[in-house]
């Protein structure tokens, strides 16, 4: 039997009476691993990580975190996990420092305070205010916190969204370091980028259900090709799907948002016959551009919408 | 992937793992955080000390004990009305003034003389029985009058002047501003602070670490019981240095009581906020509860003044409790067993409370 951080078989919440907000999600999160969890606003992330975190019931599945159930050891379970919520308040006049230290009270071991803290780069906020700290560095705190009982299993929620290229960097350095050091992490994210680098496999979620599962490479290979051309038509002018399909190293064709995609693993004969059709038809392209094909394509190509909209 | 995780984890060894119970404990840390969050907002200093001794001094010079007023006596102007004058004055606390009669009407109807005479032949006293000062005045005029003209008093009663003490309205304002504070502190301090948590999730944040539950709930337990200590003693000895209030009976008692009733409104505090996600939900309940204390318990004035039928209602209240309680260890010079059963009405509201708030306390 393989040595699993999470697992979790048919999962599903209700919120009665309409909302479905998990709906029979699996999952295995190998220890050591660093997993993603992808997918458009509303799609369960948030829901599926808090039933993983002992936080909500479940209203259907099985749940097994670090080889124990919620129900029979959460006491013991809550020592060796750590998180962020989505929405993170702290008490909001106690320092940085303060709340990293009491936080580090309520585990019976963890990290060193001022560690912790230089971890998230907040050594020279230590002495401020909960209330005078920008958004992101609430945001960075909110991570010292989960790190500071030093967890094998790291739960974060969205940790970077609002964050500044540079903050977002160092969490990237903080989670691969952790991956480092043996410990595993499931992180929520909006960001292609963020998951393609940080996660070693990715679920996308959508309408509370697994839609796809692999290294982010292997989606991309199996769901979308290389490359991809997108484009638009000049004027009121309409596109013919077939002829499009029909041109040299184009494999699938798709109508997006205003434009159009072809995926080719040849971009460099798929542009000129692209053109030349055109042309010929005396239709123009314009917003012309190719890019690899990442993460965001798979979820277009899986759902027929985009990820953030 | 099973492979990459049974092979041991690559890098430096992980950094030593710190002993337990090394640093400060959680239940230490959760009570400093409470008294940090208490000293760094001052509007909570605001209402907890200084809002009470502000009503108190407001509310004691209002209704400050006065030297005894003079009894203001008009006198018609006309004939006779020198004599009548002269028969009236000459006692320490009569203050006699002479006016038309139009004038004499106003004054007698906007208070400013307690009764009019008409002197005559046959005086006559014009008054309104519905006052009891005028009521007052028409006697001691027609006293005086009745001597001028000769009368002889054939019993001269010896006077004998008291005050007692504890019976000024300042006396019986503090016990009942005390178990104000106390309610107020109890309901506002835990119900609005835990409903502001819960609402912020930071409920949910403490509850998703191993933190002991009632670690949690101690630590709001003792700051209540620090900032009583430090609360009680403050107003009650403010009253005695400025107003001279009295401190009859035993102090035991009355820190019993204090500590009693703090703990049923933390109780009272904690269930209205066990459930509910907003805090305005929560302050509207708040005020639910309070506010027909605040009118019903005795705080402004003795709650002997509602009809009989409400009597049983009012004796419920834990707020009744608490201030009958006190006042009769302030002013009363009760012993402990005198207040016994106020003490277990606080008692059993504490216990049930709590008991229910914690059976139904929701986390997220
Ligand atoms: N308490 C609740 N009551 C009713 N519906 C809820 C509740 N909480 C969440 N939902 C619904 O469940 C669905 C999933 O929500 P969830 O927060 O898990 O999404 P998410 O994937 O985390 O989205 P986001 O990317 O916006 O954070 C949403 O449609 C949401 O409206
Ligand atoms: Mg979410």
């Amino acid at each position: 039997m393989p040595d699993l951080a999470i697992r979790c078989r048919g999962l599903v919440k209700r919120y009665p009476p309409a909302v479905t907000a998990v709906d029979g999600l699996d999952l295995e999160v190998a220890r050591g691993e660093c997993f993603g969890l992808l997918g458009p606003n509303g799609a369960g992330k948030t829901t599926t990580v808090e039933i993983l975190e002992g936080l909500l019931a479940p209203s259907g599945g099985e749940v097994e975190v670090l080889g124990r159930r919620w129900g029979e050891d959460a006491a013991g379970l809550r020592e060796r996990i750590g998180l962020t919520l989505q929405e993170t308040h702290l008490y909001e006049k106690l320092t940085a420092r303060e709340l990293v230290q009491l936080f580090r009270a309520l585990y019976r071991r963890g990290r060193d305070v001022d560690e912790v803290l230089r971890m998230v780069s907040l050594e020279e906020k230590a002495s401020s205010w909960y209330e005078r700290l920008s958004g992101g560095q609430k945001q960075r705190l909110a991570v010292a916190v989960a790190l500071v009982g030093d967890p094998e299993l790291l739960f974060l929620d969205e940790p970077t969204t609002g964050l500044d290229p540079q903050s977002r960097r160092q969490l990237w350095d903080v989670v691969t370091e952790l991956k480092r050091r043996g410990k595993t992490v499931l992180l929520t994210t909006h960001y292609m980028d963020e998951a393609e680098r940080l996660c070693d496999r990715v679920a996308i979620v959508d309408h509370g259900k697994v839609i796809a599962l692999g290294t982010p490479r292997a989606l991309v290979a199996a769901h979308v090709g290389q490359e991809i051309v997108e484009f638009q038509l000049d004027g009121a002018a309409d596109g013919d799907e077939a002829a499009f399909a029909a041109l040299p190293a184009v494999q699938a064709v798709r109508r997006v948002a205003g434009g159009w995609q072809l995926v080719t693993d040849q971009v460099h004969l798929a542009i000129p016959a692209l053109l030349g059709s055109l042309t010929a038809r005396g239709q123009a392209a314009v917003a012309l551009s190719t890019h690899r094909a990442t993460l965001e394509d798979v979820f277009v190509t899986l759902t027929g919408r985009r990820l953030r909209d | 992937m099973t492979e990459r995780a049974a092979t041991p984890p690559p890098g430096p060894a992980p950094a030593p793992d710190r002993a337990s119970g090394e640093g400060p404990g959680a239940l230490w840390l959760l009570t400093l955080a409470r008294v940090r969050l208490f000293y760094r907002e001052p509007s909570t200093l605001f209402w907890t000390f200084i809002f009470p001794v502000l009503l108190t001094v407001a509310l004691g010079i209002a209704f400050r004990s006065r030297p005894p007023e003079p009894v203001a006596i008009g006198v018609v102007a006309g004939p006779g009305a020198a004599e009548a004058r002269s028969a009236l004055t000459g006692q320490p606390d009569v203050k006699v003034t002479v006016l038309d009669e139009a004038a004499a009407r106003a004054a007698l109807r906007t208070g400013r003389v307690a009764v009019v005479v008409v002197p005559g032949a046959s005086p006559v006293l014009r008054f309104d029985p519905t006052r009891p000062e005028s009521r007052l005045a028409r006697v001691v005029a027609d006293d005086l009058l009745e001597r001028a003209a000769g009368r002889r008093d054939v019993l001269t009663p010896r006077q004998d002047t008291v005050t007692e003490a504890g019976s000024r309205y300042v006396d019986f304002l503090i016990p009942g501003l005390l178990g104000m504070n106390i309610m107020s502190t109890g309901l506002w301090g835990i119900g609005w602070v835990i409903a502001e948590l819960r609402q912020k999730k930071l409920l949910k944040r403490l509850a998703a670490t191993p933190m002991r539950r009632w670690h949690f709930l101690f630590s709001f337990a003792v700051v209540r019981l620090l900032f009583l200590a430090v609360e009680v003693p403050f107003l009650i000895g403010f009253g005695m240095l400025v107003f001279g209030t009295p401190f009859q009976g035993s102090a035991l008692a009355l820190a019993l009581l204090a500590l009693l009733g703090a703990a049923a409104f933390s109780g009272l505090g904690l269930l209205i906020a066990s459930r509910a996600s907003n805090q305005q939900t929560v302050g509207g309940l708040i005020n639910l509860v309070l506010l027909p204390m605040m009118i019903l318990s005795g705080v402004f004035f003795s709650s002997a003044n509602f009809p009989d039928v409400m009597q049983p209602l009012v004796k419920a209240l834990p707020l009744t409790a608490l201030n009958e309680g006190m006042r009769a260890v302030l002013n009363d010079g009760a012993s402990l067993a005198a207040v016994a059963p106020q003490c277990l009405l606080l008692l059993g509201t504490a216990l049930v409370s709590f008991a229910v708030a914690l059976r139904i306390f929701r986390w997220s």
